[in-house]
Parts: structure tokens; C-alpha cells; sequence
């Protein structure tokens, strides 16, 4: 019975991933690649032929290149920051950790408040006096505008996880370390740059890669705020399964998104390889 | 930091101005998260025609109308409910998967520990929303389509991989001398469990359950995909989003962000313990 015990408590666990996880991965690999029961790339051709494919593959890069490091320095600079708080550590580390909780769509809705045509964006303009007149900031002439709130709106919700990681992953490097550098004369950023972040890599590593999946899954924020005008991977993929009840192209869209974290996630791992031995 | 003989005035100049910079700097990052939030409340907490008037100002009317045609609006209170229901369910489901299987790899040394862990931490490079995907169909072909057990399976797949590392990291804090004392003294193991490890782990199990409800209750794509009569907050939301009015939007925005507060507030402490350990 003990050498059975552990394998029965997985059990539960991995017959659900067995069939909550395996089994409709592979049917979505089947359905990507089949139509009507044959095999075929059709559903790929019929993707990358649509004329929204090539704006959505690229709005999502961008979007993930530009917020990913703004993200990953301002969660450093919060971490740091409160490492070196004496009071009121916890309360700072609240109010940098809310928006962990706060859904995509929720902060889409937020910036929503902020970029519509009644906005507050607006609203400060007028009393500033620059403009007289609402101008509508989130229509399809102004892509860009779009795209910057969507920016600030994936910055300002997601910032919190990576935050969280690092602190977490700070307070387990021991003071010692920076302290004896600090004897052999390192200033602040040679410590920063020397001890911390080297030892740091583990929590970067998880940070980063948890970061960029969900930055190929960019989708309710999009939705919120610029509806489809602007395409991404995640709300074509909802819209071939909605819209357009075409199953095929939409699993087909999932494993483009899926290729992507892969990759990347791979390149991450790669990047920022902890040896075994090394770690703390 | 422990300088004993007072700096040259130059010098405590600097520093002063450095300090200053400094609490200038934490300033701003709390108004960066704070005030987005405070436009979406103040938005909620006014009248409709203030929600849609220009110029806004920068209190709320602490009008409840908006409020009031939210909850009014039909399917809202349906909506609402089915998402307690599913990010309760999801809870339960994911905890009972997942701590068994969170000790079982903290207490156990057995042939498979290995490869199961490297399983879990696997799904973490997935886009597991994605997986709504084919689940639709098999949904349908056993009679759990639009169910809320359907997505809350969904969710605790999301909510799973999570719980397992969280629990492994709770566990493995709880010495096992522990329970060796308490086989000693006459418990058998399950007893040893529940009278001693429990407890302590209890906490931080109550924390990982919370997490689990956020990751449900923000849950937006797999939601979306597979309810239609049974939506939840985020699916209904997300679904009218280009025919709701403003007040409707923000007031549900702010229904969103609500139970995040909360529950963020409430596992704080947690929160950065849990993370620390589930980055190995």
C-alpha cells in the first residue's frame, strides 16, 4: 500500500490532464489539419490567405516586443524599490500586486474609460484647454492610437505577475551575497547588475515565459478597446470559431499560437539556462 | 546606510535630492495602478448621461443608476451567479486534484516524480484557453455543453497546474518530522494528515483556492467560446461589448474588479511566499 500511495494521489491530478489537456490538444492538431475528414493544409492556406492574418500575426509581435521589456524593467524597478522600503513594504506591495487580480477584460474596460470619446483623457485635454471638442481617439483612422492604449492597457494590467515573481524570487537570494560585494566596494548598480540579476535567472525565467504566453493570448483588452479593427492571433481565432463557425481555420490559428509560446519559450529557457548546480 | 560621522553638505545634498527622486518615483508608480482604477469607479458610480457627458469631472455623483440598469439589464444576475458558480466549482476541483498530488511530490521519492512534474510545469508553455477549442465538440457529445461544470472542468485545467506546484511548495515547508513524531506517538498516516499537517497547510491551501477562483472568475476566451445560454460575467460582457451602452460596460467593469480587490488583499501574504517556491 505506501509504494501505491503516491500514484494514487497523482491519479486524479494526471487523469485530468490525460483528458483536459492531451486529448484536446491532439484534437486540435487533427482538426487543424483536417476538412470534411481528410487530411489536408487547406486550413492553413485558407489562413494565410485571408487578407487579416498577416495584420494580426504582426500587431501580436509587436505587441509582446514592445510591452514585454517595458514590463520586465518596471517590475524590477518596483521590486527594487520595495526591497529597499523599510515602511510600509506590505502596503506598497498591495497596491502594485491589484491589478494581478483585475481580468483582461476588466482592464481593457478601464482604459476604455480613458480613451473613449467622453473619456477621461478627453476631459483632461479640455481642461487644459487644448482642445474645445471630444475627439474620438479609438476609430479605425487612428490604428495607432489603438495600439498605444492597448500597449498601455497590457502594461498597466500584467505588470503585477512578473512583480510578484521577482519579489518572490529576490527574497529568496541571501542578503550575504550583496553584502560582501558591497564590502569589495560594488556600487548599487554593480550589485544590481552582478549579484542580483545572475541570481535572479530562475524567477526571471518563469516570469518571462508566464509574461509572453500571455501576451500571444492578447485578446479581451483588444476586444475592449478597438473591437476587431485591430486583428490579433487570439481574437481571429475567435472569430473563425464565432463569426465565421469555421472550425478548421480556428484550430489552425490555435496552433500558430501555440508554434509561437513554444518557440519562445524555448528561447527563454535557452537564454536564461541556470545549471543545476548553480542554483540557490 | 551606517555612516557615523555626518557627510560633507554637497554630499547630504545629493542625497536628499536622491531621496526625494525616490519617493517621487514610488508616488508615480502608485497613481500609474491607482488612478485607472479610480476613473473606472468613478464612471460606475455616476449617472448614465454623466457616463456618456463631457467633460467628465473627477469624482463620482455617487449616483447608483448606472448600477442599478447594470444589474437590471437582463442576464446580468444570471451572468453574475454562473460565474460564483464556475469559479467555485473550479476551485474545489482544481484544490482536490491538485494538493493530493502537491504532496504526494513533496513526501514521496518514487520512479515517475520526475517526468510528472516536468508534465505540469509543460502546461505552463501551452495557451491552455485554446483548449476550448476542441472541447466545444466533445462538450456537446456528452451532454456538458453550455453546463457550468463544462468550463469550470476548463477552468480547473487552467487553475491545476497552479494548484499542484502551489500545494508542492506548502507541503514541502512542513518539516516531516512532524508527522514522523506524530506516527510515533500512535497516528496513522491519514491521521497524522489531518491533525497535524493540515492545519498548518490550511492557510495556504485557502490562499491557492483563492487564486484558483481569480484565474476562473477572469477567465475570458475559453468562457466565451463555451457558454451561450450559461455566460458567465466575462463571456456576457465580452459578448456585448459593441452593443452595450457605456454605464452598462463600466459598471460591469467594475463588477470585474471588485472580487479581484478583495481577494487580492486577502492572500497577500501568500502571494509572494507561493510564488517564491512554485518558480523551481
Amino acid at each position: 500500500m505506501p509504494r501505491a500511495l503516491p500514484y494514487l494521489l497523482l491519479l486524479p491530478a494526471s487523469l485530468f490532464l490525460l483528458v483536459f489537456f492531451f486529448y484536446p490538444f491532439g484534437l486540435v492538431v487533427v482538426e487543424s489539419l483536417t476538412r470534411g475528414g481528410e487530411w489536408t493544409t487547406e486550413n492553413f492556406t485558407r489562413m494565410t490567405g485571408h487578407w487579416k492574418f498577416a495584420p494580426a500575426f504582426w500587431n501580436t509581435i509587436w505587441l509582446t516586443a514592445i510591452v514585454v521589456p517595458v514590463q520586465l524593467i518596471m517590475a524590477l524597478t518596483m521590486a527594487s524599490v520595495v526591497q529597499k522600503l523599510k515602511t510600509g513594504r506590505s502596503g506598497l506591495l498591495y497596491i502594485f500586486a491589484i491589478p494581478l487580480g483585475i481580468s483582461d477584460l476588466a482592464a481593457g474596460l478601464i482604459w476604455l474609460a480613458i480613451f473613449e470619446q467622453s473619456g477621461f483623457l478627453n476631459s483632461i485635454f479640455h481642461a487644459f484647454g487644448i482642445i474645445d471638442r471630444p475627439t474620438l481617439y479609438l476609430g479605425y483612422q487612428n490604428m495607432w492610437v489603438i495600439f498605444l492604449a492597448v500597449v498601455l492597457a497590457e502594461i498597466w494590467r500584467a505588470t503585477a505577475i512578473m512583480m510578484v515573481i521577482i519579489v518572490a524570487g529576490m527574497g529568496l537570494i541571501p542578503k550575504e551575497y550583496s553584502e560582501a560585494a558591497e564590502v569589495f566596494g560594488a556600487s548599487r548598480w554593480q550589485r544590481f547588475t552582478r549579484v542580483t540579476l545572475p541570481l535572479l535567472r530562475p524567477s526571471l525565467q518563469t516570469a518571462l515565459i508566464l509574461r509572453i504566453l500571455m501576451a500571444f493570448e492578447v485578446f479581451a483588452v483588444v476586444m475592449a478597446l478597438g473591437g476587431t479593427t485591430l486583428p490579433v492571433l487570439m481574437g481571429e481565432t475567435f472569430q473563425w470559431q464565432f463569426q465565421l463557425q469555421d472550425r478548421g481555420v480556428a484550430a489552425a490559428y490555435a496552433m500558430v499560437i501555440l508554434g509561437l509560446s513554444v518557440a519562445f519559450s524555448l528561447v527563454v529557457l535557452r537564454l536564461l539556462h541556470v545549471p543545476k548546480g548553480a542554483r540557490i | 546606510m551606517t555612516d557615523t560621522s555626518p557627510p560633507p553638505a554637497p554630499q547630504l545634498e545629493a542625497r536628499r535630492a536622491g531621496r526625494f527622486l525616490f519617493y517621487a518615483g514610488i508616488a508615480l508608480l502608485v497613481l500609474w495602478v491607482l488612478v485607472p482604477i479610480w476613473f473606472l469607479f468613478v464612471n460606475a458610480l455616476s449617472a448614465p448621461s454623466e457616463v456618456t457627458g463631457f467633460p467628465k469631472r473627477i469624482w463620482p455623483s455617487f449616483d447608483l443608476a448606472s448600477i442599478q440598469f447594470f444589474l437590471q439589464f437582463q442576464g446580468v444576475t444570471q451572468a453574475l451567479w454562473n460565474s460564483v458558480k464556475v469559479a467555485v466549482l473550479t476551485m474545489i476541483l482544481s484544490i482536490a486534484m491538485g494538493a493530493p498530488a502537491g504532496y504526494a511530490l513533496s513526501r514521496f521519492d518514487f520512479p515517475g516524480k520526475e517526468f510528472f512534474r516536468v508534465l505540469v510545469i509543460m502546461t505552463r508553455a501551452f495557451p491552455l484557453p485554446l483548449l476550448a477549442l476542441p472541447l466545444a465538440v466533445m462538450f456537446i457529445r456528452t451532454g456538458l455543453d453550455d453546463t457550468v461544470l463544462g468550463l469550470a472542468l476548463v477552468h480547473a485545467m487552467l487553475a491545476l497546474p497552479f494548484a499542484v506546484l502551489i500545494t508542492f511548495s506548502l507541503f514541502s515547508g512542513i518539516p516531516v518530522e512532524l508527522e514522523e513524531a506524530a506516527w510515533t506517538l500512535g497516528c496513522n498516516r491519514l491521521q497524522a494528515f489531518i491533525k497535524v499537517v493540515l492545519p498548518l497547510a490550511l492557510p495556504g491551501i485557502m490562499a491557492s483556492a483563492v487564486f484558483a477562483f481569480v484565474i476562473s472568475w477572469n477567465e475570458v476566451f475559453a468562457a466565451a467560446v463555451l457558454t451561450i445560454e450559461n455566460r458567465t460575467l466575462t463571456a456576457f460582457l465580452l459578448q456585448s461589448l459593441n452593443v452595450s451602452p457605456l454605464p452598462l460596460k463600466f459598471a460591469g467593469g467594475a463588477a470585474l474588479v471588485m472580487p479581484a480587490l478583495i481577494f487580492i488583499f486577502a492572500v497577500r501574504k501568500y502571494l509572494f511566499a507561493m510564488w517564491g517556491i512554485a518558480n523551481r
